[in-house]
């Protein structure tokens, strides 16, 4: 049973990108792997030792909606790289489906699948991946001179990137005389000039400072905001998962562990591995009101200050330690619990309890946003 | 953690390792005083086999008058005509060749500060006027003629070699194979039958150079292409490049600085070919050198000798510093200042096309001959003070370990060697290098010289011992202190470059004709490059991880012997490969002082037409040496452990 | 520091114009003073090998020098060990060479089966091929000389490559030798060891006679180095016609060696000039050592010791041209 299918999907039909049982094996006769169930099912080790082979993405089904910010998360070695590589086939796939826009990604030539990559998607790397011989603009006008685009054309679209991503003033100076910020900014900006449809982030703010790193994932929050693109985004940080993603794919040797928003991880893991890893997480900045409300016990007064389900727990903390009386949680006229101060110390008092698992209200959200 | 366990692993395996291979020799040893003598496959000097017959009456199959081979020899043959008209040789009707020594001179200086820096082109001009001091000025020309036409047409052929190889895995382990071959195969064997293929003169000698100087720039562009960051690729594909797109706009000029290193080593190995080559007539230094050699005159040998470093020193330096130029474009000023030296360039050929004291370089400053005069002095010292010490030194090496090892290599019956150097190769390196000597041990006995390629055997492995004991010390010192460094950079280079024939009569003298002064002459070749690696090798080990080490205080020799060997591991290893070819490039020449065996072989072969089938057998062997050894100590090296890269 | 560095290369660069624009104001003009063109038309050109020992240097000097001077030939000369030279006579490379060593088996090949190169006479000049030991040897071991004797003296000759015998220095691999048969026939304790080039064989002997070393060896003459050292043959039994028949069984000296030239076919139907002049070149041991003495020991350019040599021995250079 796989993780994501407890939670609530996004239609094959309304998906930008949709994925199924998608595979990818390295070693010998790779093919065999997924096909052979005997040899499908070896953990990661038990199928080393047996074939030489290595699953490096394992029977992954999910779909990407348009506008969303969908993040695969997971430790170095959870295949998560591959993943985002198999997706535009800079690394092939070895099973699988690939719909990108009800296209089969699959079956498309190499021309066809070029002139994806020209004009639909475009990606951000670890290692920024620039041409150290070419200038800041000519790094980022690159993809558009190799689409035969004429040189005024790509110039001026190459400097309203530039502007964009705040490079203005760099343009002639080259990657190495750049700080790695500033660098990745050059990435970002030649992964926009192309102006696509997708944007892939393969752990781009893992080499950067900390302070760097915040102000870049800022960054990426406001050109979302600003150009709305699809963006499937790799990272091992926990934080920036939960920061930037509406969606997050939580990835173990390969294989999805679970699926769901930032809430969900946290607020239900589905499994110890999960659990381990949000325990460090400040779950107050994360669990909504939804996650902790429980129903009214008997005989206690309702008639408590009201707050919406998606209410964050530290913003409701000051008021309903303020409040002598539980607060309602209300979602549309309906209640859907009470929130005493019992309820918002266990989560802002002890974050680490790994044994503390919350529990949404009994009434599933039904009017979620449908990405 | 996969990284410690493995650690263990090779803490249990090695001594029990080292014990089998302890008790092999011994057993070998024993066996020896019981077999000693039997099946050795001796044969004599004038004696050949079937095999070699063979060889000598198929070797003109190919024969002249191909229409192919002659439209070879027409082009280069101009090419080096052109070169020469322009810089070495009266032409077009004129007494003095287009292009005087001061347009020469100024031509060369501009280009080393376009391409290099302005430090380098000073360099230029002192080497080039300095050859010109020498009086060897046109012979230097012509050498320089052959040498451009000759890394020009190498460059024609290895760069797309190159990166073919580095594009295809399948490509890169034939071609690996190749070079290989191109590198230890002895000259001499290939020499006199490209006279038959492309006559006597410039186009022979070009095409013999190319062969042995085409492998660096094939290894390096093929490493260079593989080295470019998989990201700045991927980047390129993922925006839609097309492979041509990519290879121009991302692979190429990524692996332009480690291509101009494959080009420095190319012009390296074509001037040490310049006296070899002139063996068929090439024309230049190598002539002089050979000449003077021919009445024992160790000074104008080495006054020619040192022309031959001085240039290889300088377009090693350009070349280097072309290499490692930045990327970025000139700025306005450095035009205009570019601009204006062109003028002056221009100025300078004008005035060497007009005016006979720029077109010739005056003859009468002759420091040549001051230099030929003070090294016959130094070198007769040298000889009057250590001659007695030095055959001291060389019987005490040769009855001590060189003898003993030769009478085991040779006295045993070749299945028993055979059997040993197999179980050996299969003790370190399983049957990847088990399968690999059994061919090559196959091979060595059917080529029929058997028994010379033991005596040859023998000398290499102590050569090789030597050199990599020298190398690595010096190396480690080099590597630790950059002034010794500094210092020694320019002897290792002139040893390198500097034409063994040279310092051949000196060692004669020193230590007679006999394998000893061969091994000798191979050190002194085989330690720079070794010496080299080493350094390069140490000075790469992260400042970090030596701090780490003297943070817990490790003693000096603790931090060498725990963590700069062994991080260095890598560079060892290409240390030891690289001296061992270089001591088989020797072996040819070790013939030629007294080492006979195959080296001796090679050059009879060459010398007399009805052993030239055994020549060949005999180059062929040393080839099978090589592949042997270095299979053997590539299997012997410590493996890096820890987990594979990531995909 | 960049600025500095771009004004001092400025300032070299106009330096540098400036002493170019002063030096020029002098100096004589190319082609002002034009050389004597060389090359006269019914002689034409012809290739000359130069095979790597001294004293054919000395015979190409001479016949180059007065083929030049008074037939106005053009003289190409092409440094080559004698292998190739051959092999150019197959590919029209090398018209002349002026002092072949026997080569029977080559002589077969090109000049009976190809039919690429003719026979032009002797050069006058003996070849004596033996074994030699120094000076100091001789006076000292009188009866050293003596083939017979050398067993005798074995011991002396040990070295550290002789494994126990005696050591016979051999030489330079392009000689043909018949050393080891001889040791073996003769049945002498006596261990052939290669010196592998002529470079290492004078080395040896010059050290030998130096240090007073013991030394026996492979030689030939006419050679310079008899000029510095006067070499003592050892007499093996003597040479009869055919008793080198079987190289296996050979145990008798080296013949005597009439050195001749050989040029190629197609230059002795030129009907050239110096064809003739070098049919008609025929000189002695002791003109060669002269001239050969001027280059390697007096170190004379080889033209400038044939013009010397001319100048002494017109009579004899006059009737090579039939005159």
């Amino acid at each position: 049973m796989t993780a994501q299918l407890e939670y609530p999907e996004i239609d094959d039909d309304n998906a930008l990108l949709s994925i199924q049982g998608l595979w990818k094996v390295f070693g010998p006769k790779a093919q065999r792997v997924p096909r052979r169930p005997e040899l499908a099912s070896l953990d990661r080790a038990a199928l080393a030792a047996k074939t030489g082979c290595t699953a490096a993405v394992r029977d992954l089904s999910f779909n990407v909606a348009p506008g969303e910010v969908f993040v695969v998360m997971g430790l170095s070695g959870s295949g998560k790289s591959t993943l985002v590589r198999c997706l535009t086939r800079l690394i092939e796939p070895t099973a699988g489906s690939l719909i990108f826009e009800g296209e089969d990604l699959r079956a498309a030539d190499e021309k066809r699948l070029r002139a994806l990559r020209r004009s639909k998607f475009s990606m951000v790397f670890q290692h920024f991946g620039l041409l150290p011989h070419r200038k800041v603009i000519d790094n980022v006008s690159y993809g558009l001179e190799v689409r035969g685009e004429s040189k005024p054309d790509r110039r001026r679209r190459a400097q309203e990137v530039i502007d964009l991503v705040g490079l203005a003033g760099n343009e002639h100076k080259y990657p190495e005389q750049l700080s790695g910020g500033m660098q990745q900014r050059v990435g970002l900006a030649r992964a926009l000039a192309n102006d696509p449809d997708v944007l892939l982030f393969d752990e781009p703010f893992s080499a950067l400072d900390p302070l760097i790193r915040r102000e870049m994932q800022n960054e990426v929050v406001r050109l979302h905001r600003e150009v709305g693109k699809t963006m499937v985004f790799v990272t091992h940080d926990l934080s920036e998962a939960l920061k930037l993603g509406d969606r997050i794919l939580l990835m173990r040797d390969g294989a999805a562990i679970q699926l769901g928003t930032g809430d969900e991880l946290v607020g239900a893991p589905a499994d110890d591995y999960v659990r381990d890893f949000v325990r460090d997480v400040p779950r107050a900045d994360v669990l909504t009101l939804r996650w902790i409300a429980r129903s009214p016990r008997d005989g206690e007064p309702l008639d408590g200050p009201e707050l919406g389900p998606d209410t964050l727990v530290r913003e409701a903390t000051r008021l309903v330690l303020a409040s002598d009386r539980p607060v309602k949680v209300v979602d549309g006229g309906q209640l859907l619990g009470v929130i005493g101060d019992e309820e918002i110390l266990a989560v802002v008092a002890d974050p680490a309890d790994s044994h503390w698992t919350a529990r949404p209200s009994d009434a599933q959200p039904s009017d979620r946003p449908a990405f | 953690m996969a990284a410690i366990t493995s650690d263990v692993q090779v803490e249990v395996r090695r001594p029990r390792r080292s014990v089998i291979i302890g008790v092999l020799l011994v057993v070998w040893v024993a066996a020896y005083f019981l077999l000693s003598g039997i099946d050795t496959l001796p044969l004599g000097g004038q004696e050949t086999t079937g095999f070699h017959r063979w060889l000598t009456e198929n070797r003109d199959f190919v024969g002249q008058g191909n229409v192919f081979f002659d439209a070879i020899r027409t082009a280069v043959d101009h090419l080096v005509v052109l070169l020469q008209d322009l810089v070495s040789r009266p032409s077009f009707g004129r007494p003095v060749p287009v292009v005087g020594w001061l347009g020469v001179v100024a031509i060369s200086a501009y280009l080393a500060w376009a391409f290099g820096n302005w430090k380098v082109a000073l360099l230029t001009a002192a080497g080039l006027a300095f050859v010109g001091l020498q009086g060897l000025w046109q012979e230097s020309m012509d050498t320089l003629a052959l040498t451009i036409a000759a890394v020009l047409l190498s460059l024609l052929v290895a760069i797309p070699l190159g990166i073919w190889a580095g594009l295809s895995n399948r490509a890169f382990k034939v071609a690996t194979l190749i070079l290989d071959l191109m590198q230890t195969l002895p000259t001499f064997v290939y020499l006199a039958p490209l006279t038959l293929f492309f006559a006597i003169g410039p186009a022979a000698a070009t095409i013999a150079t190319l062969i042995y100087a085409a492998p660096p720039a094939v290894r390096l562009t093929a490493h260079a292409i593989r080295s470019v960051p998989p990201e700045s690729v991927e980047a390129s594909r993922s925006l839609g490049s097309t492979r041509g797109q990519t290879l121009t706009k991302v692979l190429l000029p990524m692996s332009r600085s480690t291509v101009v290193v494959g080009i420095n080593q190319t012009i390296m190995a074509a001037l040490s070919m310049v006296t070899v080559a002139a063996l068929i007539d090439a024309p230049g230094l190598g002539q002089t050198v050979l000449k003077a050699l021919q009445t024992l005159d160790v000074g104008v040998a080495f006054n020619a000798g040192l022309a031959i470093v001085v240039i290889a020193i300088v377009l090693d330096r350009v070349t280097t510093a072309a290499g490692d130029r930045p990327w970025r474009t000139a700025s306005v000023r450095r035009k205009v200042v570019l601009g204006a030296g062109a003028i002056g360039v221009l100025v300078a050929v004008w005035f060497s096309r007009t005016y006979v004291w720029a077109a010739e370089f005056p003859s009468e400053v002759g420091i040549g001959s001051r230099i030929a005069v003070i090294t016959a002095d130094v070198t007769a010292w040298v000889q009057d003070v250590f001659g007695g010490f030095t055959y001291g030194v060389r019987d005490a090496v040769t009855k001590g370990v060189l003898n003993p090892l030769e009478a085991l290599l040779t006295g045993s019956p070749w299945w028993l060697v055979g059997a040993v150097v197999v179980t050996l190769a299969a003790i370190l390196g399983r049957w990847k290098a088990a399968v690999p000597a059994v061919v090559c041990i196959g091979l060595l006995v059917a080529t029929g010289v058997w028994q010379d390629s033991m005596i040859t055997l023998a000398s290499t492995l102590l050569a090789t011992v030597v050199v990599v004991a020298v190398g690595l010390a010096l190396g480690v010192w080099a590597g630790r202190n950059r002034r010794v460094d500094l210092a020694i950079r320019p002897i290792l280079d002139a040893g390198q470059t500097m034409p063994p024939f040279v310092y051949l009569v000196p060692f004669l003298a020193l230590f007679g004709t006999s394998r000893f002064t061969a091994i000798a002459a191979a050190v002194v070749y085989a330690v720079p490059v070794t010496t080299k690696i080493v350094a390069d090798g140490i000075k790469a080990v992260p400042v970090a991880t030596v701090e780490a080490a003297n943070s817990v205080g490790s003693s000096n020799w603790q931090v060498i012997s725990k963590v700069q060997l062994p991080v260095a591991r890598r560079a060892i290893t290409l240390a030891v490969n690289q001296g061992l070819i270089y001591v088989l490039a020797m072996v040819v020449v070790g013939g030629l002082v007294g080492a006979g065996a195959l080296g001796y072989d090679v050059a009879a072969g060459f010398a007399q037409s009805e052993l030239y089938g055994k020549g060949l057998a005999a180059g062929l062997a040393i080839v099978l040496l090589g592949v042997l050894l270095d299979r053997i100590t590539q299997a012997a090296a410590p493996k890096p452990h820890g987990k594979g890269d990531k995909q | 520091m960049k600025k500095l560095r771009y004004a001092a290369a400025q300032w070299a660069i106009g330096l540098t114009a400036a002493a170019l624009a002063l030096a020029g104001c002098g100096g004589a003009k190319v082609g002002e003073d034009p050389k004597p063109s060389a090359g006269g038309k019914e002689c034409g050109s012809f290739n000359l090998t130069v095979s790597p020992w001294v004293g054919y240097e000395a015979n190409a000097a001479v016949v180059a020098y007065v083929a030049t001077k008074d037939l106005g030939c053009k003289v190409v000369k092409k440094n080559l060990k004698e292998e190739i030279a051959w092999q150019g006579f197959g590919t029209g490379e090398v018209d002349v060479n002026l002092e072949n060593w026997g080569h029977e088996d080559l002589k077969k090949k090109y000049i009976e089966t190809d039919k690429v190169a003719v026979e032009a006479g002797s050069t006058g000049v003996k070849g004596v091929i033996g074994w030699y030991v120094p000076p100091w040897m001789a006076e000292k071991y009188p009866d050293i000389t003596d083939s017979k004797n050398l067993n005798k003296y074995a011991d002396l000759f040990k070295t550290s490559e002789s494994g126990g015998k005696g050591q016979l220095l051999d030489g330079d691999p392009s000689y043909v030798t018949n050393d080891e048969a001889l040791v073996k026939n003769l049945n002498l304790n006596y261990k052939v060891v290669q010196s592998g080039s002529e470079t290492a064989l004078i080395q040896a002997f010059r050290d030998a006679e130096k240090t007073k070393k013991p030394l026996l060896a492979y030689f030939y003459e006419p050679q310079w180095f008899f000029n510095e050292l006067k070499l003592v043959k050892v007499n093996l039994p003597a040479y009869t016609a055919g008793c080198d028949a079987d190289p296996a069984k050979v145990a008798c000296d080296y013949p005597p060696y009439d050195l001749d030239k050989i040029v190629s076919k197609k230059f002795a139907d030129s009907g050239s000039p110096a064809y003739d002049l070098v049919k008609n070149f025929k000189w002695t041991n002791e003109d060669q050592n002269a001239v050969a003495r001027m280059i390697a020991v007096d170190k004379l350019t080889p033209d400038a010791a044939a013009e010397k040599w001319v100048n002494a021995n017109r009579a004899k250079v006059d009737t090579w041209l039939g005159k």
